[in-house]
């Protein structure tokens, strides 16, 4: 992975041509011929795909009561794995929409995984509110459905907002990357060699033929989506975040909660970006296509997030002091030095301490230092969510009422299942879809003067 | 008659001599061995007709034989049809029985013996829920934790269902053919070389069956063997007055009260009597009501300590002295300097009872030795409340028996006895660990065993009987002041099992009998009406003993305190205050219904103060060994605050593994260390191992974290402030974002007096009957997934080693703006017309944001399929359910619904009579089983309303009302009466 010319900035280094990117991009695809590597990576995947499968049927034939919650702590792994996989998800659209807005051009080369990795991370994420259900298979009563129910959802409550938040952000982001893909399914569908793969690529591009009113309407369509989902980057994770602070539980009752979430959404989702991102680059050797400068600039955003994220910590504590309230303060001493301090601390070190490595330009700008922080981050985010999750009910009003959750094989089985799921998934998207988005990378070229 | 029980071979049948017979002409026969009158011939008439076979001449004569035959051969095709039952609907409505009405009859069950009157209910012929009786002197209405139990245990699956012979089934009439040969062989020699086992029992029939037995066998033996039996009553009043008597205690007299280490409220047939009357006593609404005081000096925590105003935790072997002590300084003596008691404390108490004089009590523990027994009694015939808060009567137990189990033992030992009967006691689990009962009773020919589980004894005898539960009998049996009342069936035999009656008829030779026969006759002396009215009112009127005047000699009958010898561990023994001696080990809502103090389920453990497990470095849950006297027993440690140092207190009733549901319980098995019938060993030893043993406990956190949640304050204090539970509360908050709701008619509302309540866990026990309340199993407790809806919170304050206990019941508080109905996404939890938080189960998908947000954390999640809903898989247990609440499915929440069943019930009631509900109508089930009558509900929208009356006391306040919750349910403030002349430890804290 060492890096030649390690000072330069360059979105792109090089000096390519349009057949030669359509081609190193498109071959991913069309060609197949995917590296060994590749494959055995799937395979690991796979099985904790099947780990997935095997938890959660275990899961909804026992019951809910074979992972490690309790009374008083009734919320789990199943919420937090949801806050912190609807937090990955956030780069994605981040990433796409506001760079693009915003006209920032390092986005190009990236935004095509990273908003996969958004769909993929909310398709995780929205098996979790179900998954956490006592009796999942009424999931649709949370639908405002004509119905035979007799009733609606009750609108005071967060887990309808939240339904509605996430069902928002999915088809949106889902819109986005499909809009975003003809061109390039376009493309694909003209280089296939085999009927099959013209076939499946022709459908999927809808008839794109690359003329002046397709780039046109594109243009059109493209900005107008990703003005809609700016606002959602902000809106689903303050909504999530909802679901904590509308309740009234001591830690859960805060209004620094929606910038919050969004700031460690972000930071996670950066975080799992540059996961991502790094070995992509070095096994298919598109380091010059995604470049230092794109994981510098991922990591300035996780820098600039996690410390948003820091003081957020910092003003729930000094809230929680500055408010008075007995409880408040109880709860907060008690999750520093309670059952939770060795995952508080640990939170606190990773989230907090490792991240401050970034402000180190070498640091940033060696990979797998760079990798290592990302995974670091990563799990800290996912202690953070646990431990918003179950330090307040398990130190709320009635001391005698007190009492901790444990983590059952269930818990990690599905935890580690669902991630070998989302990388399963984004091993799939890179065999059958271009994971760089070549007329992006074109149109870069002819930008930056790269072409040949 | 003796052939009959020969086991050998009878001698071939001479066919010489038959042909000579039967050449005379005349005689009909069926068979060569009926007309040889074989032995093989006589057991087969002994067994289908046992009472007929003791009739039966050694040579029968032609009319008796065809008899017998032919009804043998029309019995044959019968006895198929026995048990057929009709499962059509009736065609005909039996007069009192309207499907879907309950229907409730009196009855009594027994209490270590004693009667405790019970009113159960029955749906369609089955019993479902036991409820106090208001006429029975033993209930006043009440019921404790135990007895609401009994309609578990009636429909426990694991219950014996068939006689077995060497462990094999066998028929009943297969049993009777035994007993008719030990019959028959006893009437032979007196009943020499038999034993009869009974335990603790005051049923009047079954002491009148015993005499009668004796009468018939003379040289019968009669031990009674009984594992929490308490001698030293009986010995000390023998010793005193020359009869043995028992004492009867009236609180509603007593002023001034001081425990010898007796935990009158939580042990003892007249408990809840005696919880009643104290709690009436301490009841304070307004600053001039007075209030009684307590003293306790107790060996190991209890209840009564905990409701005590001042409470010494004393050694058990210091009781002695310091009964000595009192005793001395109420005659005026110098007190003894050796005396565990600082005598700053001894001089107020003795001042305090002086004061309250014949209003003055004092009780010795029941378990304790003669000399405190003997002391107490003089202590209170000084102040002259002997005859006024004390009277003694003859005890109702009395039964005149050659020894105990030890006795027993000894005389099988000796070759005197070969045959025992055991009528429901289990002594191989509960005898005396210095006694091997297991050899002595392996070696005996005949061993019987009557009673309701295939237990440890059961599985030693030769025969087993199944015994009838005391909701399948007629029987008979008295309370602890003596009163008689008639025990009646609910429900036919499940099991065809026996009742002790039918057994002691069969002793005595009647080998058909019926069972309400055998207690009708005794009561020849009541005509019909009033055997009705008795079995209607549960108590035969006026039947009570009258306290027998006595004078107090002046020497203490010369009994003296034992020579101390304090070096070592003291153990102190207590039985597991549900399971008992391990009689309801096998009754899951016992198993799973945490200990009043130390919240410990599903098992036991050995309770140790904080000062001896920092001196032994030992921790919760760390193994321990205890030895004493050549035994030990390893157990799990388990630190208890306000535990007297270098004690440790150890608990019967566990270490059972006959039973499903006792085999899923840990614990060690107390009765390994006892070595004879006592209830405390000096000279014990603690070694810590260096494994630990889990302890399951359903409450991790013992104080409030300055928290006022528990609102408490001493007479004065609250004289000088009434409002004291308003001291440094935050103002309540009186606005919300929403609207409030209107009420039309009923609002529901309950205030619970943290005054009254003592912790019994009654209420506890109720609401799981009441509710069907699942139970989970240790696996699921220790998790923290325990059901019960109605929890009771036990706080400490104040000093470690001696702190104030407080109890606080915590149900549902359906708050007015209750935060988790603003939560649930699917309108599953919603408030009712009349005020109810309501939880609508096939509504709810389980998000369980509502015990989330809810502060109290009342709410409760079936997190795994607790119930069964499998048809095929339905045992009898399913028999138990309360028809009129669902039984809840897995992934769905429950909580405290202010029994709303009953509230419907009652309100269906009062549209069809077109009235209103009348105060006091709706009881919830915790209310009805309260003792101390701590919990009112009623209808807050009455004036008039007792629970409107309960709430404008003064110390009236709401659970973290400053939380805009509004709860419906709110709690008076705990008031204790302690002395002002003693700092009582913990006062100002916490309040």
């Amino acid at each position: 992975m060492a890096e030649a010319g390690a000072n330069s900035l360059d979105v792109m280094r090089g000096r390519h041509d349009f057949p030669e990117i359509t081609g190193r991009i498109g071959s991913i695809v069309l060609k197949g011929r995917l590296p060994r590597h590749f494959w055995t990576a799937f395979f690991l995947c796979f099985l904790l795909v099947l780990l997935f499968l095997y938890s959660i049927i275990y899961l909804i034939s026992v019951g809910v009561g074979a992972y490690g919650i309790n009374m008083p702590v009734v919320w789990g792994t199943m919420i937090s794995n949801f806050v912190w996989w609807i937090g990955i998800g956030h780069a994605g659209t981040l990433i796409s929409a506001v760079l693009l807005l915003l006209r920032q051009p390092w986005r190009a080369s990236i935004n095509r995984f990273a908003e996969a990795m958004t769909l993929f991370a909310v398709a995780m994420a929205g098996l979790f509110p179900i998954l956490h259900l006592g009796r999942p298979w009424f999931f649709y009563w949370l639908l405002p459905l004509p119905n035979v129910h007799m009733h609606w959802p009750q609108w005071r409550s967060p887990l309808v907002w939240d339904f509605a938040a996430i069902a928002t952000y999915a088809t949106v982001s889902l819109l986005f990357w499909y809009m975003g893909l003809l061109p390039d399914l376009a493309v694909l569908r003209d280089r296939a060699r085999s009927r099959a793969a013209q076939l499946f690529y022709g459908i999927l591009a809808l008839g794109w033929r690359g003329s002046a009113y397709h780039w046109a309407r594109y243009r059109i369509v493209y900005f107008l989506l990703a003005a809609l989902a700016t606002p959602l980057v902000v809106s689903v994770h303050s909504i999530v975040s909802l679901d904590f602070t509308f309740a009234i539980t001591p830690g859960y009752h805060s209004t620094i909660f929606p910038p919050y979430f969004v700031a460690g959404a972000l930071l996670s989702g950066f975080a799992m970006v540059l996961t991502i991102a790094i070995p992509l680059r070095w096994a298919f050797s598109v380091e010059d296509l995604i470049t230092l400068r794109h994981m510098d600039n991922a990591a300035k955003l996780m820098i600039a997030a996690g410390m948003v994220v820091a003081y957020g910590y910092v003003s729930e504590a000094f809230f929680a002091w500055y408010s008075g309230e007995p409880y408040e303060r109880a709860m907060m001493v008690q999750r520093a030095i309670g059952p939770y301090a060795p995952l508080f601390w640990l939170m606190l070190s990773l989230n907090c301490g490792v991240l401050q490595l970034l402000w180190f330009k070498r640091i940033r700008r060696n990979m797998p230092l760079l990798f290592a922080i990302a995974v670091a981050i990563n799990i800290g985010m996912w202690i953070e969510r646990y431990i918003i999750v179950v330090t307040g009910p398990s130190r709320d009003y009635l001391p005698s009422a007190w009492g901790e959750q444990s983590l059952t094989w269930l818990d990690f089985g599905i935890l580690f299942g669902s991630i070998g799921t989302f990388f399963a998934l984004v091993f799939l998207f890179i065999r059958i879809l271009p994971a760089i988005t070549i007329f992006e990378v074109e149109e870069l070229a002819e930008e930056e003067g790269k072409l040949r | 008659m003796s052939a009959i029980a020969d086991d050998r071979p009878g001698p071939a049948i001479d066919i010489e001599a038959l042909r000579k017979r039967l050449a005379r002409g005349g005689e009909i026969w069926r068979s060569l061995d009926e007309i040889a009158g074989t032995a093989e011939f006589r057991r087969f008439v002994e067994a289908e007709f046992p009472a007929i076979a003791e009739r039966l001449p050694a040579k029968p004569n032609r009319r008796t034989l065809l008899k017998l035959m032919g009804a043998s051969l029309s019995l044959a095709g019968l006895a198929a049809c026995s048990r057929a039952e009709s499962i059509v609907p009736y065609v005909r409505q039996p007069e009192i029985l309207i499907p879907g009405k309950p229907i409730y009859y009196a009855t009594t069950l027994s209490s270590d013996g004693f009667g405790i009157g019970a009113i159960v209910e029955s749906h369609e012929g089955r019993p479902t829920k036991v409820e106090g009786n208001p006429d029975h002197p033993a209930s006043r209405g009440a019921t404790d934790a135990v007895m609401q139990a009994a309609v578990l245990t009636l429909f426990d699956p694991d219950r014996s269902r068939t006689p077995l012979k060497d462990g094999e089934p066998a028929s009943y009439g297969d049993f009777l053919k035994d007993m008719a040969a030990l019959v028959s062989r006893w009437a032979a020699s007196q009943g020499q070389g038999g034993a009869l086992l009974v335990e603790a029992t005051t049923s009047p029939t079954a002491a009148a069956q015993i005499d009668a037995l004796r009468v018939r066998y003379p040289k019968l033996k009669i031990y009674r063997h009984d594992p929490l039996a308490t001698p030293a009553t009986e010995a000390v009043s023998r010793a005193l007055f020359g009869s043995p008597l028992t004492p009867v205690y009236r609180f509603d007299r007593a002023e001034m009260i001081l425990s010898l280490d007796a935990d009158f409220l939580g042990e003892g047939p007249g408990r809840l009597a005696y919880v009643r009357d104290f709690a009436a006593r301490r009841r304070v609404r307004d600053p001039s009501d007075r209030m009684s005081r307590l003293y306790a000096m107790e060996s190991t925590p209890t209840i009564t300590g905990a409701a005590a105003d001042h409470r010494l935790a004393i050694k058990p072997s210091e009781v002695e002295a310091v009964a000595a002590g009192l005793n001395a300084a109420l005659t005026g003596e110098a007190g003894d300097s050796r005396s565990p008691i600082d005598q700053v404390w001894m001089t107020a108490l003795v001042d305090d009872l002086r004061a309250a004089g014949r209003n003055a009590l004092v009780i010795s523990g029941a378990h304790q030795g003669a000399f405190v027994q003997a002391a107490a009694l003089s202590a209170n015939a000084k102040l002259g409340a002997l005859g006024n808060t004390v009277g003694l009567i003859e005890p109702p137990d009395a039964l005149q028996v050659d020894g105990d189990v030890a006795a027993l033992c000894e005389a099988i030992g000796d070759g005197g006895i070969d045959s025992v009967v055991v009528l429901g006691a289990n002594p191989l689990h509960t005898a005396p660990a210095g006694l091997d009962a297991h050899k002595a009773f392996s070696s005996l020919k005949l061993l019987v065993h009557y009673g309701l589980y295939r237990d440890e004894t059961a599985f030693l005898a030769h025969w087993h009987v199944p015994a009838a539960h005391e909701l399948e009998s007629w029987s008979d049996i008295r309370a602890y002041d003596g009163t008689r009342s008639l025990v009646q069936p609910l429900i036919k035999p499940l099991y065809d099992g026996k009742t002790t009656h039918e057994l002691l008829a069969v002793l005595g030779g009647q080998f058909q009998t019926d069972p309400l026969a055998l207690v009708r006759q005794h009561w020849a002396a009541l005509d019909d009406d009033a055997w009705k009215k008795a079995l209607r009112d549960g108590i035969v009127p006026d039947s009570a003993a009258k306290p027998v005047p006595v004078t107090m000699p002046s020497n203490l009958g010369g009994l003296s305190p034992a020579a101390n010898a304090t070096d070592g561990i003291d153990i102190r023994f207590v039985p597991d205050p549900w399971l008992r001696d391990g009689r309801f080990a096998n009754a899951s809502w016992l198993q799973e219904l945490p200990r009043p103090l130390t919240k410990i389920v599903w098992g036991n453990a050995a309770l140790i103060s904080p000062a001896t497990a920092e001196r032994l470095k030992i921790e919760n849950g760390r193994v321990i060994n205890v030895a004493s006297n050549g035994t030990s027993v390893d157990a799990p440690a388990w630190i208890v605050s306000g535990h007297p140092d270098e004690t440790v207190t150890l608990s019967f009733g566990f270490g059972r593994k006959a039973g499903s549901v006792a085999a899923l319980s840990e614990g060690h098995d107390a009765f390994l260390l006892r070595s004879a019938a006592e209830w405390m060993a000096t000279g014990a030893a603690i070694t810590p191992r260096e494994n630990s043993a889990r302890v399951i406990s359903t409450q991790h956190h013992q104080a409030m974290e300055g928290r006022a949640i528990v609102r408490h304050a001493s007479l004065e204090a609250f004289r000088r402030d009434p409002r004291f539970v308003r001291k440094d509360a935050p103002p309540s908050p009186k606005e919300s974002l929403y609207p409030d709701w209107p009420y039309d008619r009923e609002a529901w509302a309950m205030a619970i007096d943290l005054s009254a309540c003592i912790g019994c866990m009654a209420c506890v026990s109720a609401c799981q009957a009441e509710n069907n309340i699942a139970t989970v199993g240790p696996e699921e407790c220790e998790r923290g997934h325990e059901m019960h809806w109605l929890r009771v919170d036990r706080y400490y304050a104040g000093p470690l080693d001696a702190p104030e206990t407080l109890f606080q019941p915590v149900p549902c508080m359906h708050c007015e703006k209750a935060p988790c109905e603003v939560v649930c996404p699917v309108n599953a939890t919603v408030h009712t017309h009349d005020g109810l938080n309501a939880q609508v189960y096939n509504r709810c998908i389980g998000t369980r944001y509502c015990s989330q947000n809810c502060p109290y954390k009342v709410r409760r999640f079936n997190f795994l399929e607790h119930q069964s809903f499998d048809k095929d898989e339905a045992g009898p247990e399913q028999g138990v359910h309360n028809p009129n609440v669902s039984v809840r499915s897995r992934g769905v929440m429950e909580k405290c619904t202010y029994c709303v069943q009953r509230i419907s019930a009652k309100r269906i009631q009062a549209q069809i009579e077109n009235r209103d509900i009348a105060d006091g109508e709706v009881v919830t089930a915790c209310q009805q089983a309260c003792p101390t009558q701590a919990i009112t509900f009623g209808d807050r929208n009455r004036k008039d309303a007792k629970v409107v009356r309960e709430k404008s006391a003064p110390q009236n306040y709401a659970l973290l009302e400053e939380l805009n919750t509004r709860p419906r349910t709110s709690y008076l403030g705990k008031i204790s009466n302690p002395n002002g002349r003693l700092a009582k430890p913990g006062e100002a804290t916490d309040g």
